[in-house]
């Protein structure tokens, strides 16, 4: 946690980083609601194939997307050292599996590389910079960009 | 509380005046004649104009005021009120709620309605009231802003001063020398009493005489005689009443209008007393009325003020007796002094729950409530999974935790019940609403129709209610536009001219009944028929039963009306009606009888937040069926399943063949059917009163549910209903058993459109 920084200089914004099979991504930690382990999740019929299906959050039902699935990896096998980032998306709130969180990161705009021009569109689509650091490469993602409009997107 | 705060809550009680209003005007239609009932709707009215005024609101202002004078003039029994007259007051309440709308929401209201309608209520006034048409005439400036008064003095000061009136000395050489010959100082007696509720209101007996004095050359006299000893005298009370004559060229309305605010709240005599020679037993002294006396509470100013107001020494010492009472009552008020509109709003809510007679209620916002219902739920929850954890691990199970769980269950049962009688409401808002909806179709189509409604108390959940308005209007246009023949077609039919619809509400078994009847023709089975073949909806030589005929009016695409008109036919059919219906999980059925009319049924669960649920096992998953859609369960027996073509499967019931369904293969869960012999069957009621038997794996019981929306994180899922939280924890989800009977019909399981989409 060595980028940790009580005080925000103004200008840098906070990110959690977590991990997917191998890589390093890292979101805007204003999004994140909180992080709990896994649980088994009730499936949905008719649903995406990322979308693993619902756990009881509190008493509000929350629909669980595997971020690996639609990150166009493979899909994930949870256990329980699994975690859940509870993210906010506009109204709705949604649940993240991901491996496992990793870091907290304070930078500035100057820390975040621009995307490298990949053939990809699903990469081009959520990736929003690049972020090196202490030789790891960490992919900074758009929630929003990758459920733009969580209602027909996931329908 | 800041002014948009105040100027919410103006709103909110502006929707209860105008409910008021509107039943009052109905009371009235007919044949209700009760004082009290023409008090209230004239109250309602001027309530409104009060608050609008206070807000500045002018449009508001401006037609309340000719709609009060109009009412006033029934009030005062110059206007009789006659069906027609009602018609034209009914439209202004209509044209009141649409200005209050757009006033609060911004917009604009159809400006030659409104126009319109001041002519009318104008004419009303005026047509019945030839002699008093001169001092009659609208004033809305002066008059409106009266009712501003007790928000702020300021504002108090401005009405007198704006009319341009100058106090005239009262001299008896002045006689003649006036702009208007004709009219010359009359001489009038007030006698004014004070209620207690009128200080209480923040409202000053020193005010409204101060202003009385603006209208002419008065004298006043303090009745003392009430007054107890002051160990006796309660500083709120009120003990004195006034006696004043004053001299003026205004009329009595004008004097009246001082007390406008206060009206409810005092008695008050004004009398036309002719000469004021023949008043020997009042002096009359020429009393210049200190106007510094209201500016501030000075006790000292006060006093000089009333020695000099009144001719003897008792009336002196009695009106500075007044002050001071006046004073601690009004030290007590110096918070509320501040918020003096916040005050005002306050008096007028007061007088409206006096006026209504109403239990005592409390306003509470509507999330505070959706909050302790969520709390509630989670109760119930946690009670469940407490319960199910106790015997899990202690399968003996001492007497004590049993004996305490279940009296926790009961109470969590008695805490939900009562939660949710907190967002029960009455259908009455509805209802009315319907009224205005007949009113406004009727007039389109030329018919004359009367709405008759019935146990408007019944109470419902308020997400219900908000609900169930949109497929009721529009089930009640359809009735307006062509359930109810034309006059004529009526009255060859030797019906009354004038039609009928009948809207019910009762309990039944746990859920709400709302029956809409008409007296129509009823439905045209052979045109509903043909219309059904011409759509391919049936077969050219389909063999239908009358209801099956009646019911055909609830498929897609359906619609009797020949031509589209304003009303309907604008794409919505009774179909979008019956699926909305069906997403409250409701039911609807209509029966109909050629000549008398048709009667349609809605059956209406009465919260959508708990619901009694079937919980069975499907391919490993639990699943939640609502109880009020099963009719049955069974244990299918080898022998009375029966292949059918190539995929489908019927089963036997008593000698009539039912077509199977898979759950766990309608939901994806899994690949092929199951064996029905190894499963339950779920006779359910489907539409059109078919049955279909649903197939699951097992049945776990029966429980109560809280249901949580799908909607709020993720979307519509077809063929679910909604999530809920089981005992152990775990997220189960309710089956929409109309959505999948539908599916297993062939229908495609899309999202249903939404009524509000396309109405």
């Amino acid at each position: 946690m060595s980028y940790a920084v009580k005080n925000l200089v103004p200008g840098s914004k906070e990110l959690i980083a977590f991990r997917i099979s191998d890589q390093e991504f890292c979101v805007n930690i204003m999004s994140v609601r909180e992080i709990r382990g896994w649980t088994q999740a009730t499936p949905l019929p008719h649903a995406p194939a990322y979308v693993m299906g619902l756990i009881n959050l509190r008493g509000a039902v929350l629909p669980i997307v595997d971020l690996s699935a639609r990150l166009g990896m493979k899909d994930a096998e949870p256990t329980a050292r699994h975690v859940i980032i509870v993210a906010q998306m506009k109204t709705k709130v949604v649940g993240l599996l991901v491996e496992a969180v990793s870091d907290i990161l304070t930078i500035t705009d100057e820390n975040i590389q621009p995307v490298p021009e990949v053939s990809s569109d699903l990469e081009r689509q959520y990736a929003r910079g690049i972020l090196a650091i202490d030789k790891r490469m960490i992919c900074m993602i758009e929630l929003d960009a990758l459920f733009p409009d969580t209602e027909s997107e996931v329908a | 509380m800041d002014m948009n705060e105040i100027k919410e809550i103006f709103f909110q009680e502006c929707e209860e005046q105008l409910a008021e209003l509107e039943s009052g005007l109905l009371k009235l239609n007919d044949g209700d004649r009760d004082p009290e009932t023409v008090n209230a709707v004239f109250r309602a009215v001027h309530s409104i104009k009060g608050g609008a005024g206070a807000f500045g609101l002018d449009d508001l202002v401006s037609f309340a005021h000719v709609f009060e004078t109009t009412l006033d003039c029934v009030r005062s029994n110059k206007l009789e009120p006659t069906q027609d007259v009602l018609k034209v007051m009914l439209k202004s309440a209509d044209v009141l709620a649409d200005l209050v709308t757009a006033s609060r929401d911004g917009g604009g209201v159809d400006a030659s309605r409104s126009r319109g309608l001041v002519k009318e209520l104008e004419a009303l006034a005026h047509g019945e009231l030839p002699s008093s048409s001169g001092h009659d005439a609208p004033k809305p400036a002066a008059k409106a802003a009266p009712a501003a008064a007790p928000a702020a003095k300021a504002e108090l000061l401005k009405p007198s001063d704006d009319s341009g009136f100058q106090p005239i000395p009262f001299s008896f050489d002045g006689f003649g020398e006036d702009d208007e010959p004709a009219v010359e100082g009359s001489l009038y007696e007030v006698t004014f009493k004070p209620r207690r509720e009128l200080y209480s209101k923040g409202n000053e007996a020193a005010l409204l005489l101060r202003d009385l004095s603006r209208l002419g050359e008065m004298s006043i006299n303090c009745d003392t005689d009430a007054l107890p000893t002051l160990d006796k005298m309660d500083p709120e009370a009120s003990y004195f009443s006034w006696k004043i004559s004053i001299r003026t060229t205004r009329s009595e309305d004008d004097i009246r209008a001082v007390f406008e605010f206060a009206e409810w709240d005092c008695d008050l005599e004004v009398k036309f007393a002719e000469e004021a020679s023949s008043n020997e037993e009042l002096p009359m002294v020429p009393v210049p009325f200190d106007l510094s006396i209201l500016d501030d509470s000075s006790a000292g100013e006060d006093e000089r003020t009333s020695e000099r107001g009144a001719s003897e020494e008792t009336v002196a010492a009695a009106l500075s007796a007044a002050e001071t009472a006046s004073n601690v009552s009004r030290a007590a008020r110096v918070a509320e002094k501040k918020e003096s509109a916040a005050a005002s709003a306050a008096a007028q809510n007061n007088a409206a729950a006096a006026a209504a007679g109403a239990g005592q209620t409390i306003r509470v916002d509507l999330d505070r409530v959706d909050r302790l219902i969520n709390l509630v739920g989670e109760l119930v929850i946690n009670q469940a999974m407490l319960s199910q954890s106790v015997v899990e691990n202690d399968a003996t199970g001492t007497s004590a935790v049993n004996m305490g769980l279940e009296e926790l269950q009961q109470l969590t049962r008695e805490i939900q019940d009562s939660v949710m009688a907190i967002r029960a409401q009455p259908v009455k808002p509805v209802f009315q609403r319907m009224s205005r909806i007949v009113r406004e179709v009727a007039d389109m189509v030329g018919k004359s129709i009367r709405l008759v409604t019935e146990g408007e108390n019944t109470e419902v959940d308020k997400t219900v209610i908000d609900k169930i308005a949109e497929p009721l209007t529009h089930m009640i246009r359809n009735a307006v536009d062509h359930g109810i023949e034309s006059p004529e077609k009526r009255e060859a039919a030797g019906k009354d001219p004038e039609g009928t619809i009948k809207l019910t509400a009762k309990h039944r078994s746990g859920r709400i009944l709302i029956e809409l009847a008409d007296d129509g023709a009823g439905i045209n089975r052979e045109r509903v028929r043909q219309k059904a073949i011409d759509n391919d909806i049936i077969a050219a030589d389909a063999n239908l039963s009358d209801d099956e005929i009646d019911n055909l009016i609830f498929m897609a695409g359906f619609s009797t009306a020949d031509k589209i008109s304003d009303i309907s036919g604008r794409g919505v059919g009774m179909d979008v009606v019956k699926r909305s219906i069906q997403a409250l999980g409701g039911r609807i059925s209509i029966s109909s009888r050629p000549g008398y009319g048709s009667t349609f049924t809605m059956s209406l669960p009465l919260t959508l937040a708990v619901l009694d649920g079937m919980v069975v096992t499907v391919a490993g998953q639990t699943l939640v069926v609502p109880l009020t859609a099963i009719v049955e369960t069974l244990q299918p027996e080898a022998s009375a399943i029966h292949s059918f073509g190539a995929n489908q499967r019927l089963i036997s019931i008593r000698n009539s063949f039912c077509p199977l369904v898979d759950v766990g293969r309608v939901l994806n869960y899994r690949a092929t059917q199951a064996n029905p012999v190894e499963g339950v069957a779920l006779l359910v009621e489907s539409e059109g009163g078919g049955q279909r038997a649903l197939m699951v794996d097992a049945i776990q019981g029966q429980r109560q549910v809280v249901i949580k929306s799908l909607e709020a994180n993720y979307t519509h899922v077809p063929g679910i209903a909604a999530a809920t939280i089981l005992g152990d924890g775990r997220v189960a989800l309710i089956l929409d058993v109309d959505a999948v009977v539908a599916a297993s019909r062939g229908q495609s399981m899309k999202p249903e459109m939404s009524l509000a989409a396309t109405g």
